[in-house]
């Protein structure tokens, strides 16, 4: 047992007040600096599985995760991330979590495979096992030969995989990524994303992961935390905000117009926004899908897309400054 | 909407325990093991600060680092290890019978070299987790603000003190070839293991503390020279002025503003051994005492200004 060595657990039994399938509880969480509050009594539970805790700069994520690591006091109220205490326990939860800081963390003049097996003896890890532990790890993010240069030659996209390697190396029970697909290419933000699915449903471990990008949590996250201004604006589970709402996508190469007006006259619920030639039509029944094929075949017009799709979240929150970023 | 599976046993994320992925493919000849748990012994703080330290001593040799990295530590050993040699073979040639430079005269005649030796390790130690931001990934691991701060002192200092203490040790093997009475030799050399001891903790202090503060390396190397080596000569000149001037007791005091100084008076008053560079240190027990504590002073407070750095320092 972890408390058995270390004067911080207290003696405590880490898992008595673990509360079933929740590995973080926040409890009239309240931290100011000066004159600023940056967390005002913030009540959230975080269910195992992976976490989007989502807020625009400023909204106090950091702060959050700074206190859930037990390197800042709150000033009031209580956190607790695998039922120990966040304000006494901080050395304990360090062993069995990991974190991926948003900001550049990465000395250049090492190869990957010598910092992260640094990195995981610093987690406690014997040498063999750290060792060992880095090479898988840095293989499951996708580092293969390039683990051997120094890292000051690594892309961004390179990096954040150190990154990740170096919070999942000691097999923690949690990990908190901060804005984990800061400064990637689209198609490097998918493959972060689906990596930090992978995390959860492969390795079972369970994520916090940041971002003020709500469109890009709310395809690998199991549950949402919305908080603004140190607020908590929203806790829900993403099934219950995302089912599968009945609307078709459907985009023409000409004649939006006209197939938009057909559709109409046929009876379907269509929703124009403007876009050319790019509308959505309410999915009342097969027969729907059908008019939209048959249309588009009269007036000759190719149909470039008829997708069913989920609501976006950002749809159901609609916060304000995050809309410009989320459309694209 | 999110694709295919990437892969297979998705459904494993209800068992906690060790997940070995269950069927691959039967037509993938290379079988992924998947990602494993580690039930075994996590170590605690102490196996924690123990791997910083050792991490910390191997990078001020260039262990671990590219070769680059690898050339002024070793060339600077190189130079150090000379004066030992040549003294060996002066001995070996004039039929001397003591060392021409001794045990605690030797930090004093390398001080340029032992400088130079600090002002590049210090910033590696410490200028390089500030500047590139590692400080946020230590901060998260179990461990303490001060427990870095701690593990990279006591790194610097271990590293320095091995190379210094490598150099007695040649001194002392060359005293013995050379058929030097052992017993003297023996006394003085430990004299001089306790003085490059001392040397190291407030050596590694002072340079730790300038390059806590200057994040850039190069700047750190800069300041760390100029803060050993001008304030060395400006003492030299203080004393002479002091001197000068009809005020012997003040010159006395004066070494102790400088670290070889400081460490050779109190060398001296501690082994009565003779000073290096012919400076006159303060008598009797009083000169121990004032010299003795400063040098205990200047290590606290450079410790305290370090802890002190790093309460602030590397925010997650």
């Amino acid at each position: 047992m972890i408390s058995g060595m270390d004067p911080f657990t207290g003696g405590r039994d880490p898992g008595d007040a673990s509360p079933a399938g929740r590995s973080v509880v926040v409890e009239n969480l309240t931290r100011t600096f000066g004159p600023v509050t940056a967390l005002s009594q913030l009540n959230v539970e975080m269910p195992e599985g992976v976490v989007g805790l989502v807020g625009a700069n400023g909204a106090g994520k950091s702060t959050l995760i700074k206190i859930l690591l037990g390197l800042l006091p709150p000033t009031s109220g209580r956190a607790r991330v695998l039922g120990m205490d966040c304000a006494t326990q901080g050395l304990a939860i360090r062993q069995i979590v990991g974190y991926m800081p948003e900001s550049e963390c990465l000395p250049p003049d090492v190869s990957a495979i010598e910092f992260v097996v640094h990195l995981a003896r610093m987690s406690g890890l014997p040498s063999a096992v750290a060792r060992e532990r880095t090479a898988d790890t840095l293989r499951h993010v996708g580092l293969y030969e390039e683990r051997y240069r120094p890292i000051g030659g690594y892309s961004t996209g390179m990096k954040q995989r150190v990154k990740l390697a170096q919070s999942l190396v000691h097999d923690p029970k949690l990990v908190l990524l901060d804005e984990p697909t800061n400064g990637l290419d689209p198609a490097g933000r998918d493959e972060m994303l689906t990596l930090i699915q992978q995390i959860s449903t492969d390795f079972s471990i369970s994520v916090v992961v940041t971002s003020h990008l709500l469109g890009e949590l709310e395809r690998i996250s199991d549950h949402l935390v919305v908080i603004e201004s140190g607020v908590l604006q929203r806790s829900t589970s993403t099934a219950d905000a995302t089912q599968l709402s009945g609307v078709v996508l459907v985009e023409v190469t000409d004649s939006g117009p006209e197939l938009v007006a057909r559709l109409r006259a046929a009876g379907a619920q269509v929703a124009d926004d403007g876009v050319a030639h790019t509308f959505t039509v309410e999915f009342a029944g097969e027969w729907v899908l059908d008019a939209v094929q048959d249309g588009a075949a009269d007036l000759g017009v190719g149909l470039v897309r008829m997708q069913r799709r989920r609501h976006h979240l950002t749809e159901i929150f609609r916060p304000e400054q995050e809309g410009a970023h989320v459309r694209r | 909407m999110s694709g295919v599976e990437p892969v297979p046993g998705a459904g494993a994320s209800a068992v906690p325990a060790l997940p070995a992925l269950p069927a691959a493919p039967a037509y993938d000849v290379i079988h992924d093991i998947g990602f494993r748990h580690y039930d075994g012994h996590r170590f605690g703080r102490g196996w924690v600060v123990r791997s910083l330290l050792v991490e910390t001593v191997r990078g001020v040799f260039g262990l671990g680092r590219p070769a680059k990295s690898k050339v002024m530590p070793w060339s600077l050993i190189g130079i150090l290890l000379i004066p030992p040699l040549v003294i060996a073979v002066s001995i070996l040639l004039t039929g001397g019978d003591e060392l021409a430079i001794s045990y605690t005269q030797y930090p004093g005649a390398m001080e340029l070299v032992i400088s130079l030796f600090v002002a590049g390790a210090a910033p590696y130690c410490v200028s390089r987790d500030l500047r590139h931001g590692v400080m946020p990934l230590y901060l998260s691991r179990p461990m303490k603000r001060s427990d870095y701060v701690l593990a990279k002192f006591a790194g610097l200092a271990i590293s320095l003190f091995g190379v210094l203490a490598l150099a007695e040790r040649l001194l002392l093997v060359g005293a013995l070839l050379m058929k030097l009475p052992v017993g003297d030799q023996i006394a003085g050399w430990a004299g001089g293991i306790l003085t490059v001891a001392i040397l190291a903790l407030i050596l590694s202090g002072i340079s730790l503390v300038i390059a806590a503060f200057t994040p850039r390396r190069g700047l750190g190397v800069a300041a760390i020279i100029t803060g050993l080596l001008v304030v060395s000569g400006i003492v030299q000149i203080l004393i002479a002025i002091a001197n000068d001037k009809g005020y012997p007791t003040v010159a006395s005091y004066l070494p102790a503003l400088s670290p070889f100084s400081l460490v050779d008076g109190l060398a001296v008053r501690l082994l009565g051994v003779a000073p290096s560079n012919g400076i006159s240190y303060p008598a009797g027990a009083l000169g121990l005492v004032v010299f003795g504590s400063l040098a205990v002073a200047t290590v606290g407070a450079c410790l305290a200004v370090l802890i002190r750095r790093y309460q602030k320092v590397g925010g997650v």
